[in-house]
């Protein structure tokens, strides 16, 4: 009976167990090595601030309290106003939404016409977004900032969320230019002989196939726009100012005592939408780079 | 009902003149296949018609109406590509209703085309499936079906089969070829394979270069070669091709290419032909015929032999040349032996050594 055995694993030598444990204890080490901040911030952030004196910044904590994360939520000040980060959160939201969803509509449109409809110049459109994701965005601040102010919607939540819009173009139409260059281009002549426009070929074909590499781009813009400060810094206003900022405002306070508990659950909330979707989305972010990347 | 007509007809990309000056009319109802080798122009030439790709001059007339510069929606055309090109996010039913739903077509009626196209291409069992769950040549038959309930008065078929195994090429084959002759539709096909040229065409249209190197019957397209290429290019196994000399003795013409000679007198000649005219003569293994004890035999000695099922193609050696021929399984020719043969020279063809034209 050859056949019966020879799907199990050839047995290693002992050479090659060793190997494996030493890969697989430097693997650990380093895993733990880069969890170490985190852990650090946890525990923190459920100590009192008698226990955060003792200095002992590895160990549990005594007794249990989860003050501190109500405090950052509700009642931590941000500059002169003490509302905690609810109010950031929410303008985070506000701005990540509707940036989101724009960007991502416009790069999907963006690549589609790039690559099915050969107008005239596309070549040359398209190595311009290549350049323009390439150049440091700090350069476009002071324009942009003059041309809101001339438009006079400075200072305000379209200003944010165009700014964002604006920065993700790029990156969004060449992710989608380069999925949409992996489908078959008779898939698209065969919509045009049925009589489907560019609009009609858009939304009931192309669309529907661009679900993995659409996931890819969420994960890519909610990371970006969520952990962006300066764009919300300038362009936001005062009234909607994004988490990140309103987090920098808490922990960076140059008067009193640091509140090292507050200020660690204030990270931790503020990192937490990123990590929630990594977390959710990893399996299909790799799906969509793999099937990006190899073929449509 | 259509009829085609290309009128002086240009496609360049670029600077690159890919269809040059080409004059081709369809009849209606007809079936023509263009065929050639990869880079002749005839998919390009297949999307002009469809209005898939620009044309940069001359005129195009479906039913002598200028369509040109038409949409390919309104040109009444269905197309089947050779990647299906289905919608991968429909299913069958939505494949095939597509067309039809952007058209604003009214429910019932759709129903009713997409129920009668489903059953004459026997995929009405398979109108939920997406087109992922479907075979090759099921997913061929769905893009097939995809013209037909468009009403389409022209077919254009861009190499439908070259994505199938050699099994279902020939069933779907088969089944093009009744299609056609139920709906009795001016269909145009495109392919490199002359067995699906020679068996589903009324008329072939051999191209080279962007250039239509001969339109005729599949018979007389096989038969008659009008150049070198063609004579080349169709037929399997191979045309032979000898370079030789045209001499006259007396009343009868030799063709003679060192110590190899042939009685050609019986050959009908196109045009008159002088002593010592350089040529190229093209024979069929099928036309050169082992000898019954005939006089005009020739004996070649074999120096290998393909058996190919039906019957064995020998390689022989005659008086320096060396032509393929075909024998039976009976007909006793073996390897390194000698075997008597005769040439029907009739069937034969002469072309032009400079020209590569037919004589």
């Amino acid at each position: 009976m050859p056949q019966a055995k020879s799907a199990t694993k050839r047995p290693l030598t002992y050479q090659e167990v060793w190997g494996r444990v030493g890969i697989y204890a430097f693997l650990g080490v380093l895993a733990l090595f880069f969890l170490l901040p985190l852990y650090v911030m946890l525990v923190t952030s459920f100590k009192s601030m008698d226990e955060i004196r003792l200095g002992l910044i590895f160990s549990l904590p005594q007794q249990f309290s989860i003050d501190a994360w109500i405090k950052a939520w509700t009642s931590a000040c941000t500059g002169l106003e003490c509302t905690g980060l609810r109010v950031g959160f929410g303008n985070s939201v506000k701005i990540l939404v509707p940036s989101v969803i724009f960007s991502i509509l416009l790069g999907a449109i963006n690549g589609y016409a790039l690559s099915f409809w050969k107008v005239k110049g596309a070549n040359v459109l398209f190595a311009c977004l290549l350049l323009g994701s390439f150049v440091p965005y700090q350069v476009f601040i002071y324009p942009l900032v003059r041309f809101y102010a001339q438009t006079g919607i400075y200072g305000s939540l379209s200003a944010i969320v165009l700014t964002h819009i604006i920065f993700g173009m790029p990156v969004m139409t060449l992710l989608f230019r380069n999925y949409y260059s992996g489908l078959p281009v008779e898939l698209f002549k065969a919509a045009r002989i049925d009589g489907a426009g560019f609009w009609r070929i858009f939304i009931s074909i192309i669309l529907p196939m661009s679900v993995p590499i659409a996931i890819v781009a969420v994960i890519m813009q909610v990371t970006a726009i969520w952990n962006d400060f300066l764009l919300g810094l300038v362009f936001a206003g005062r009234e909607n100012l994004p988490m990140t900022v309103q987090l920098n405002n808490i922990v960076n306070t140059t008067t009193g005592e640091r509140a090292y508990n507050v200020n660690m659950a204030a990270t931790v909330l503020t990192s937490l939408v990123p990590l929630t979707v990594y977390l959710v989305s990893g399996r299909w972010f790799v799906r969509g780079i793999a099937s990006g990347a190899v073929k449509g | 009902m259509s009829s085609v007509s290309l009128q002086n007809l240009e496609i360049s990309y670029g600077n690159v003149a890919i269809v040059k000056n080409l004059d081709l009319t369809i009849q209606d109802g007809e079936f023509l296949v263009l065929l050639g080798p990869s880079g002749c122009g005839k998919s390009t030439l297949l999307s002009a018609i469809g209005g898939l790709a620009d044309v940069s001059g001359g005129r195009i007339l479906f039913n002598d109406k200028d369509v040109t510069w038409t949409d390919p929606k309104d040109r009444g055309i269905g197309m089947v590509f050779q990647s299906y090109a289905l919608y991968p996010t429909m299913s069958v039913e939505r494949n095939l209703s597509f067309g039809l739903r952007i058209a604003g077509i009214d429910r019932a009626i759709i129903e009713k085309k997409v129920k009668w196209a489903s059953e004459l291409l026997q995929i009405d069992h398979l109108l939920d499936r997406k087109p992922s769950a479907l075979s090759g040549g099921q997913r061929q038959r769905v893009a097939i079906g995809r013209a037909l309930v468009r009403d389409a008065d022209i077919f254009l078929f861009d190499e439908p089969l070259s994505n199938l195994d050699a099994k279902l090429r020939a069933e779907l084959r088969l089944e093009i070829k009744k299609l056609h002759k139920t709906l009795k539709s001016t269909m145009i096909y495109v392919t490199h394979d002359q067995i699906e040229a020679l068996t589903l065409a009324d008329r072939i249209a051999v191209m080279k270069d962007g250039l239509i190197q001969q339109l005729d019957t599949p018979l007389n397209v096989y038969n008659k070669p009008a150049n070198e290429f063609v004579g080349s290019f169709l037929g399997s196994p191979a045309m032979n091709k000898v370079k030789g000399e045209l001499v006259a003795e007396g009343d009868r013409l030799f063709f003679a290419d060192g110590a190899f000679r042939l009685d050609v007198s019986r050959y009908p000649f196109a045009q008159k032909i002088e002593s010592g005219r350089k040529v190229v003569l093209g024979l069929r293994p099928e036309h050169i015929l082992p000898a019954r004890g005939e006089t005009q035999a020739i004996e070649g000695k074999v120096s290998l032999i393909e058996p190919m099922g039906s019957s064995i193609l020998a390689w022989s050696i005659f008086d320096g040349i060396s032509l393929s021929h075909l024998v039976g399984q009976d007909d006793g020719c073996e390897a390194d032996r000698t075997f008597p043969v005769t040439i029907d020279i009739q069937k034969a063809s002469f072309f032009d050594v400079d020209t590569g034209w037919r004589l």
